[in-house]
């Protein structure tokens, strides 16, 4: 068979969810061979990646791959399907990702496809778009098909590979160098997971009421190994950092189980969470229309009935 | 500095997006066309860079005719100029096809700096800014939440899923930017009726020397095969916070095995 190509999404060498996610479609579509780009390579991300059924392992860890924005990547990708002719390439939908994406695109005169939640016989992508509102069944019509794929969109399932590695020989162009990164910053976000991989969601908005407050939902969080989200109002408001805004302007996630607390649900809002398969929503407001889509809601002061929450989740556990 | 800001008529999120059943395509015709709201911060972020740093800010845009109130919409915001990108051959087109289209529109136009939003409501592929660095061969400064301009060099603050980058580049660059970067304005009446009387240039396919092979539906990389509505939601249980509130809702996600 021959190879689908992905590309690996690491934090500092820990292989992330959603690239198992990839490996595990891949092996539906070909022989998945994993794509390393940026510093952290071990033999544990290795083992990783090859539990989940990758055979082959590309590894590009040398500083010039990750020191600028994107291109060289792209660039990395381009001269992989040159040598390997695959089948497919697989990518995260992340923002990185998309754009790495959108330039291979071009580079190799091939479709791209985003925001992919399924693939099925034949390359044919399912799409969710319009804030969930419209089910799209796309494919790509010229080159080699590029698909960027919902985290959280695809059940994770291992099965062992060779995971035979190869050094991937390659020297990045002036053209790629443009954008420079001289500096990464890293704001806090302690042990949570990642808002767009995490099984679990929890929200605060408007009825939060400030960012001290914001402690409530955080701890409903980790009571229950969830990630932190926020609605624009309270991004806005300054009570919770940007990048983990839900909904059309900000992260679009799909997890087991969002919790929705103080926020009405605009359709700004649902746009970015009502693909989550379980919905729980806490609001004062009976007519929210959070209330529309919950699975369960609780009219209420998210004030008294958050913590209430966090106490017996952790008393349950 | 010249300033090139692409903005994207979409349709209201507010209504009801729908696609068409002859074509596949975005139905322009069913929804209110409005600025995509992220293009108004690109828009801000060109005038204040213009306001510090001198020079022409020209917003160019590709879409039907209708597109023209967006065009607006950013002049009377305060753009100098605009470029109308209109041709019934460009219907249709996907990412790659609009990458081209603009890009080479940009070449004929010219441009030290192009900015947009980082993504639209409509497509949400996020793609386009990064396409178009990669088509006109310049650095790609994307996802912007701050940008410095100091003569030639360029800086931005990129924002990462663990926080941000700084990226360093030189002029001529493609940036586009989040939320976070500024407030845009609003028009003032005085900027209504002046964006009334500013220039706006229509170009054709040919005009700008777009290679009709590579845009449009039926050029497209990609096709929807079909589509579906999707079922709606169907509304849950709902009570009434009686002091037990969060221990009901903790009995809930114990029967569905979250606890």
């Amino acid at each position: 068979m021959s190879e689908i190509l992905v590309l690996v999404e690491h934090v500092e060498g820990q292989v992330k969810k959603v690239t198992l996610e990839l490996l595990t479609l891949a092996r539906k579509l070909g022989t998945p061979a994993a794509v390393w780009t940026g510093a952290g390579y071990s033999p544990e991300a290795q083992a990783r990646l090859a539990e989940y059924g990758a055979e082959k392992i590309y590894v590009a860890d040398s500083a010039e791959v990750s020191d600028y924005v994107v291109a060289p990547k792209a660039e990395l990708l381009a001269h992989l399907v040159g040598e390997r002719s695959p089948v497919a390439v697989l990518v995260a939908a992340t923002a990185e990702a998309k754009e790495i994406a959108g330039r291979l695109a071009i580079k190799i005169d091939s479709g791209v496809l985003t925001d992919v939640v399924g693939i099925e016989e034949g390359l044919v992508a399912d799409q969710s778009i319009f804030g969930g509102g419209i089910n799209v069944r796309s494919r790509v019509t010229k080159g080699i098909p590029i698909v960027a794929v919902r985290p959280n969109a695809t059940p994770v399932e291992a099965a062992a590979g060779a995971g035979t590695e190869e050094r991937v020989t390659f020297t990045v162009s002036d053209a790629a160098k443009g954008a420079r990164i001289v500096e990464r910053v890293k704001e806090e976000k302690g042990a949570r997971p990642e808002l767009t991989e995490a099984a679990i969601v929890v929200s605060g908005g408007r009825g939060v009421g400030s960012a001290e407050k914001f402690s409530i939902i955080e701890e409903l969080a980790d009571s229950l190994g969830a990630a932190v989200g926020a609605s624009r109002a309270a991004t806005d408001a300054g009570w919770y950092p940007h990048q983990f805004q839900v909904g059309q302007t900000g992260k679009t996630v799909s997890p087991q189980l969002y919790i929705a607390a103080g926020i009405s649900g605009a359709i700004q809002h649902r746009a970015g969470m009502q693909t989550a398969k379980t919905i729980v929503a806490i609001n004062k407001d009976p007519e929210a229309p959070i209330f529309e889509l919950a699975d369960y809601g609780v009219v209420g002061d998210l004030h008294q009935i958050v913590p209430q929450l966090t106490e017996e989740v952790t008393k349950r556990k | 500095m010249n300033i090139v800001v692409c903005v994207k008529q979409v349709p209201d999120t507010a209504t009801e997006r729908k696609l068409r059943s002859d074509d596949n395509t975005l139905d322009r015709d069913a929804a209110d066309g409005v600025i995509n709201e992220l293009c108004e911060y690109a828009v801000e972020e060109a005038l204040r860079l213009k306001e510090a740093h001198g020079g022409e800010v020209t917003v160019l845009t590709m879409g039907p005719a209708k597109a023209s109130d967006t065009i607006r919409k950013a002049l009377a915001m305060g753009a100098d100029k605009a470029v109308h990108l209109v041709d019934d051959a460009l219907h249709g087109s996907d990412a790659l096809g609009t990458s081209h289209a603009l890009a080479q529109t940009l070449k004929k136009i010219g441009f030290d700096l192009v900015v947009l939003g980082s993504e639209s409501t409509d497509a949400r592929t996020g793609v386009l800014a990064a396409m178009l660095a990669e088509r006109l061969g310049v650095p790609q400064l994307t996802f912007a939440n701050q940008v410095q301009v100091d003569g030639g060099a360029i800086s931005i603050q990129r924002v990462t899923d663990y926080g941000y980058d700084k990226v360093e580049a030189s002029l001529p660059a493609v940036v586009s930017v989040v939320e976070k970067i500024n407030e845009p304005r609003y028009p003032s009446f005085k900027g209504i009726m002046a964006a009334k009387k500013k220039p706006v240039e229509k170009l054709g396919v040919a005009d700008a020397e777009i290679d009709a092979s590579q845009v449009g539906l039926a050029n497209s990389w990609s096709e929807v095969a079909d589509f579906a509505v999707a079922p709606p939601r169907a509304a849950g249980t709902v009570v009434k916070d009686e002091g037990d509130g969060g221990v009901k809702a903790a009995d809930f996600l114990a029967s569905k095995k979250f606890v």
